[in-house]
């Protein structure tokens, strides 16, 4: 018996490593597909403000919602935060979410940024832009997401492979503002003008615009700003190698996606939850957002950090992002039959 | 680790009476008892697998139609490609590194012979990740050789390191020392008599080996090339950073893509499938053929000196393997760790090696008892009911860490919400989630995922043992349970400790289930490396894939400790 008490020896000491999860009366439980380093900080600050504590369980979106799913309304989450609306989309056609109401959110986020049945709601913009290679682009000859298709392009473009969510929910909006049929088209062309096969992440696109692999690069500009925060100097001078140029001004505007949070169905401290949401969308966490992560506020009258406001004031897509996750599907289809990888 | 392996430590609960009966029917039913509760072990360790295949049964939308159509054909041939790869891969670094440490002597073997084990502790999609931040083109070696000799895109020739090769490359690197370590314990355990034989018959050293000494080794060579090959099926973090798309990218698109969970467990149950045959295959070619040793004689090994070139060949051969697999990837992860070192290291980063640790030496203390049980039920009762449950215990390592991460939390919440709404209705309180979400269902996930390296290193020692061993102690009154205690164990000592070694630095790596699976709060070193990686921050995420590597290292010393001294210990 000695060896099995020695086995219960050492989970007992594995359980006693836990911070007691359950011990706070006022608390909330996050599912977050948002990685720790991202979020932490900031509910760090609301447990300070609050004295409501914060516990969080990070990991990838598919594997959070079946583990929601499974739990049922014995789940102990109150309130999932992902890194895309097509996910949040996901979760409230999968039954897991409630409706809430904030007057604080209703005011300070916009409607296109919101699920309509008040299940959801942004948190923070993340654009998605056509980054450029500024010693050997003429910005004059960028103009949209759809010209990104047209041969003289041939050879010069960099973007990651279609199994990101980033990539699924730039199509999925260009299936909604082209249709199937014009956006098929368009991904076959986008994939003959590819420089070389998609592989890494954005930074990697970003790197070979810089190195010459390629001329052009689709990427999220919170990468670009970490990368110019980089202490590596060699990743400095790749991002300061490339600019801006926000796409599609004349029309739509430029691609836009949120990370956002919803309450879970099953969540015992709604209004601690709704709480935290709450102060995820004032300012003062906003503009941490901006500075810390290199996100754009989700919210009006946020004042910019430096290097965002550098690279200026966009027309930003306002199709309401639910339709996303409604197209994301479709949009992956899409991909398969036009060979992105 | 040793307190489970001591004698006195099990024996009262492993002999239920207190006193060894000698009588047939007492022994009879003491053998049902464990056929009966190796199969319900076995089959409560393939309940996630279960769970997947049951998969099959739910109607999938058309998913699969569309795969089949576009992706899926080029996918599975990538699969096939990269299997190969890592197959000869880690064949020749694997048997080759093996045979050289073992039977020639030149200089700096002593030292390659452990060294050799250090890849082990590299994580492939950390290697993966490294490689790339020092080789692609904006990598510093690229750059540099541009601004040196003025070059630019398209003007001079470099291997890609993202590609189908280069992740048949980094996977080999890692997985090479599973070839490694079983084929050398076999070389090591075979009778040196039994080569001596085979060259006082006329054979030359390259004969002897191959046609003596490979063919001996052959159950661990076919072991350890199994497991690399399980996990080459099972990697999704390599190929998805290097753009290979393989049948785990079908599965994850599936899943995440097109949001069809019932269409990526069926690609997943198609994927056990494969393996299914493959080692079906591979026991169907090996028949009736025994391999434990007939002598009992036993000479230390002579090893054959090597001069000149040769010798420097085999240096060369031994030492490319710990260069290219841990001595240059670890070396940039010490450079980049020196750049973020004041932010990294404190008191949560204590923390996270501790949760790391313990969560390793649980499972495998674990792991080893019940590949233990698990291997000697087949030996005693070798019944199709043992055989089929066992080999559907240890397919858990070919599945990927979120697919059995799945298969485990769909049970237990199913059993966590059926007590509590028993509860509920009988006694009118709620017991809420008592497993899911908890340490206890993350450990289990490991054992379903990392079974099969403990079985299989425990099943190839069990096999070098000669069955008239057993059959003599059973003669002198022992039971069953005796003859595994007081005889298999204690000669298997150097083995066991292979196996559960094996598992400690395989959950120190893992990913993917700890991430789905573990409690609020809790962050482990692979967490927290990955989460940082995987945003493309390579130098933060330095620390902790150093750190794994560092608390890799000292089982996989001891590791190479135990294969030499065990050297006479598998013969009585």
């Amino acid at each position: 018996m000695r060896s099995k008490s020695k086995i219960f020896a050492v989970l007992a000491l594995l359980a006693a490593l836990l911070p007691a999860a359950g011990a706070f009366a006022d608390e909330v439980n996050i599912y977050s597909s948002r990685k720790e380093a991202l979020i932490k900080p900031l509910l760090d600050r609301f447990t300070e403000q609050t004295g409501i504590a914060v516990n969080l369980v990070t990991g990838k979106d598919g594997a959070l919602l079946q583990r929601l799913k499974s739990e049922g309304m014995n789940s102990p989450a109150d309130l999932l935060i992902t890194a895309d609306a097509g996910n949040l989309y996901r979760a409230k056609a999968a039954g897991v979410t409630q409706p809430f109401v904030s007057e604080a959110l209703t005011a300070s986020i916009p409607e296109t940024y919101r699920d309509p049945e008040g299940h959801w709601v942004g948190l923070t913009l993340r654009a998605r832009p056509i980054l450029y290679a500024k010693d050997r682009v003429d910005q004059k000859t960028l103009s949209t997401y759809e010209a990104l298709a047209d041969p003289a392009f041939k050879g010069r473009i960099c973007i990651r492979s279609s199994d990101n969510i980033y990539n699924q929910s730039l199509v999925a909006s260009l299936i909604a503002a082209d249709g199937l049929e014009a956006t098929e088209t368009w991904a076959k062309g986008l994939v003959a003008n590819l420089a070389r096969p998609p592989k890494g992440g954005d930074r990697d696109q970003i790197k070979a615009a810089a190195a010459g692999e390629c001329d052009l690069a689709v990427a999220n500009t919170y990468y670009l700003a970490g990368m110019l925060k980089s202490q590596d100097p060699a990743e400095r001078a790749a991002a300061e190698a490339v600019a801006v140029f926000w796409p599609n001004q004349d029309g739509r505007g430029t691609h836009v996606n949120i990370s956002g949070a919803a309450v879970t169905a099953s969540a015992k401290h709604k209004e601690a939850a709704v709480a935290l949401v709450e102060f995820l969308a004032t300012p003062e966490a906003q503009a941490w957002y901006a500075e810390a992560n290199g996100e754009y506020p989700v919210g009006e009258g946020v004042a910019l950090s430096p290097t965002l406001a550098g690279w200026g004031p966009f027309k930003a897509d306002d199709l309401n992002l639910g339709r996303l996750g409604e197209l994301n599907a479709e949009a992956v289809r899409l991909m398969d039959r036009a060979g992105w990888r | 680790m040793s307190s489970a392996t001591a004698p006195e430590a099990v024996r009262p609960e492993a002999t239920p009476s207190a006193k060894p009966s000698t009588t047939g029917s007492s022994r009879r039913s003491e053998g049902r008892l464990w056929s009966a509760g190796s199969v319900g072990l076995a089959l409560l360790m393939a309940v996630p697998v279960l769970v997947i295949l049951g998969f099959v049964l739910v109607p999938a939308g058309d998913s699969w139609r569309h795969l089949a159509a576009t992706v899926l054909p080029g996918y599975v041939a990538n699969s096939l490609l990269l299997m190969l790869g890592v197959a000869l891969g880690t064949l020749i670094g694997g048997v080759g590194t093996a045979w050289l440490t073992s039977m020639c002597q030149f200089p700096g073997r002593g030292l390659l012979e452990w060294a050799l084990l250090l890849p082990m502790a590299m994580p492939a999609y950390i290697i993966a990740y490294t490689y790339t931040g020092m080789l692609d083109y904006a990598g510093p070696l690229q750059t540099a050789l541009r601004a040196l000799t003025g070059w630019g895109y398209g003007d001079y020739w470099m291997p890609e390191v993202r590609s189908l090769a280069g992740a048949a490359v980094m996977l080999s690197l890692v997985l090479y020392p599973y070839v490694y370590l079983l084929t050398r314990a076999a070389f090591l355990g075979q009778s040196i008599c039994v080569l001596d034989v085979s060259r006082t018959l006329g054979s030359g050293p390259w004969q002897s080996f191959y046609r003596v000494a490979l063919p001996l080794a052959r159950p661990a060579i076919v072991a350890g090339l199994s497991l690399a090959l399980m996990e080459t099926l099972a990697d999704y973090g390599t190929v998805k950073y290097f753009g290979v798309q393989t049948f785990t990218t079908g599965i994850f698109r599936t899943w995440y893509g097109l949001g069809d969970t019932a269409g990526a467990a069926q690609l997943s149950a198609l994927l056990l499938g494969l393996v299914i045959v493959l080692v079906a295959l591979e026991k169907g070619s090996r028949r009736h053929a025994r391999y434990h040793h007939t002598s009992q004689r036993h000479q230390a090994i002579r090893r054959h000196r090597l001069h000149g070139w040769r010798a420097a060949l085999a240096l060369t051969f031994c030492a490319l393997p710990v260069l290219l697999g841990f001595l240059i990837p670890a070396g940039q992860l010490g450079i980049w760790a020196l750049t973020v070192a004041e932010e990294a290291y404190d008191a949560r980063f204590l923390r996270l090696t501790l949760n790391s640790l313990g969560l390793a030496a649980a499972a495998a203390l674990l792991a080893l008892g019940l590949a233990l049980l698990l291997g000697y039920a087949k030996r005693l009762h070798p019944s199709p009911a043992v055989l089929a449950s066992v080999r559907l215990a240890g397919l858990g390592y070919a599945l990927p860490g979120t697919v059995i991460a799945i298969g485990v939390i769909i049970p237990f919440a199913w059993l966590d919400n059926s007590i509590d709404a028993w509860m509920r209705a009988t006694f009118g309180v709620s017991t809420g989630l008592l497993l899911s979400g908890t340490l206890a269902a993350l450990l289990f996930a490991y054992l379903v995922r990392f079974l099969a390296v403990s079985l299989q290193t425990v099943e190839a020692g069990l096999g070098k043992i000669r069955p008239s061993t057993d059959d003599a102690a059973r003669a002198l009154g022992l039971r069953p349970a005796g003859v595994l205690w007081r005889v298999h164990v204690p000669l298997l000592r150097g083995t066991l400790l292979t196996a559960a070694l094996l598992v400690f630095v395989d959950v120190l790596k893992e990913l993917p289930a700890t991430l789905i699976l573990r409690p609020f709060n809790f962050n482990t070193l692979a967490v927290r490396a990955f989460e940082l990686a995987s945003d493309e921050r390579l130098a933060d995420s330095a620390p902790a894939a150093l750190m794994i590597v560092g608390a890799g290292l000292i089982p996989v010393i001891l590791l190479s400790r135990s294969i030499t001294s065990s050297r006479h210990v598998q013969t009585p």
